[in-house]
């Protein structure tokens, strides 16, 4: 009997402290019936991407507050092109300037989202970039 | 729905590539319909791997020693393939994660490869495919497979049908001796650890675990009233079954004592290769796997012949007491199983 399941790596790269965010969003995911691989605090570019190939995740959320969004953002990027991620939807909450936006995207992030988000919104687009 | 077709994902796994490992073992875990032809391509080329199985209480630190285990055996220049099970939401279906969370010291190195598995509804410890997913880990190549299961209470004991050795993980404050004679989970231990060996209650569950194994020798000789008893075995088991179960004291998040844990698995190692247990334990365990997949495959079969106003016809006259389960399932016998 096939039994898939949407698979999810939340994860907080660079030097930044704040994981409550991460951890809300990963509970939301998990109750919309998602697996979620909590990575947590301090992950670097390459960790992340090593453990996105390993547990085979759909989507790979990062949450930045540090502000280092864009050196982190296009380094998971290129890694996930070498490694041959590239089906891998990436996601990003946290503090994003809206003018950084634009850029992100056409690196190839699927959606950012910022403080204040309704989490049903997160939960909507995966379904949505994900084929199930 | 796979991207590669099975033969080609089968022959990069085999190469050693991490990626089509990785996807096997989503296809493996998913049961979609190709895992059936993957599993049996991979099958001729499982078998090789040694597999530890940790379980315990949820904190008890069993992702903390997995890392602290691996790190050893890396140093050995063993590869280690680490599945974690954690459980799924009975309620949404949902899982979060994060025993790999604990084992970030692992990362970058690319002798081990760290799967997170979600339970997804199955009871005892493990998901249903864990096993199926242990086997796509041996025919990648991997020395070692460590599978942690779910915090387990007392009676997720699954995992003895999978590992050559089991190791269950205590902490200190968790419970009295009379826990420790308490059938379940520590029964099945091959060695047992007392984590956390810095608290200073450590002494108390040592002492605990050692009158459950004391209680259990076959031959000793107790005080009693100031008499001395000797307790003997009736129990007939041979001989090379009896054995000491050994329990090692780490603290798992600064290294002591896992070279001792390592050591008492080398032991156990050797022990059920020279005693023959670890090959009669692997056929045992072929049966009965052989017995629950006809079960399951004849279960199917026979549910699909069977139409489902059928079905609920049945469970109508079993709500007014016009018929009862047992001539219920006869009804349901007289249909002929679909081959699969």
């Amino acid at each position: 009997m096939e039994n898939r399941k949407i698979r999810v790596l939340i994860a907080k790269p660079g030097l930044d402290g704040h994981d409550r965010g991460a951890k809300v969003i990963a509970r939301s995911l998990r109750d919309a019936g998602m697996e979620v691989i909590y990575t947590g605090l301090r992950q670097t570019p390459e960790m992340i991407v090593e453990a996105a190939l390993q547990e085979d995740v759909d989507v790979i959320g990062m949450s930045i507050l540090s502000g280092a969004h864009m050196a982190l953002t296009p380094r998971v990027i290129e890694l996930m092109y070498e490694n041959g991620l590239d089906d891998v939807k990436v996601i990003i909450g946290g503090i994003i300037p809206d003018e950084d936006v634009p850029t992100l995207k056409s690196m190839g992030v699927s959606e950012v989202f910022g403080p204040g988000t309704n989490t049903d919104d997160i939960v909507k687009h995966i379904r949505t970039v994900v084929s199930v | 729905m796979l991207k590669t077709s099975p033969e080609t994902l089968v022959s990069q796994l085999l190469a050693g590539n991490r990626r089509a490992l990785a996807r096997t073992i989503t296809a493996v875990e998913n049961e979609i319909p190709e895992s059936v032809e993957i599993l049996k391509t991979l099958y001729p080329h499982t078998g090789r791997a040694y597999i530890i199985g940790i379980t315990g209480a949820p904190g008890t630190g069993k992702s903390c020693l997995v890392t602290a285990l691996t790190q050893h055996l890396r140093k050995q220049n063993k590869t280690v393939g680490i599945i974690a099970v954690d459980p799924t939401s009975p309620f949404t279906g949902g899982a979060v994660l994060g025993d790999r969370f604990r084992m970030r010291d692992l990362s970058g190195d690319n002798g081990v490869f760290i799967r997170s598995m979600a339970s997804r509804g199955q009871l005892g410890g493990l998901a249903r495919t864990t096993y199926d997913v242990m086997r796509v880990m041996d025919a990648a190549g991997f020395d070692i497979i460590i599978i942690e299961t779910v915090g387990a209470g007392q009676n997720e004991v699954e995992i003895v049908k999978a590992a050559d050795t089991t190791i269950v993980v205590e902490a200190p404050g968790l419970g009295d001796d009379i826990q420790a004679i308490k059938a379940g989970i520590l029964e099945i231990a091959d060695i047992l650890v007392v984590n956390k060996a810095d608290s200073p209650l450590v002494q108390n569950t040592v002492r605990a675990l050692k009158a459950m194994l004391d209680l259990g020798h076959r031959q000793r000789v107790v005080a009693h009233h100031g008499q001395l008893m000797t307790q003997t075995d009736s129990t007939g088991a041979p001989e090379y079954d009896f054995r000491e179960v050994p329990i090692i004291q780490t603290v798992a998040t600064n290294g002591q004592g896992v070279l001792e844990l390592a050591e008492a698995i080398d032991a156990h190692r050797s022990y059920l290769a020279e005693s023959g247990i670890r090959q009669d334990r692997q056929r045992a365990r072929l049966e009965s796997e052989l017995i629950a997949r006809l079960r399951e495959t004849l279960l199917k079969n026979l549910l699909s012949a069977v139409p489902d106003d059928q079905l609920e016809g049945l469970v109508e006259q079993l709500m007014t007491r016009d018929t009862d389960p047992m001539s219920a399932v006869q009804t349901l016998l007289n249909y002929q199983a679909r081959k699969s």
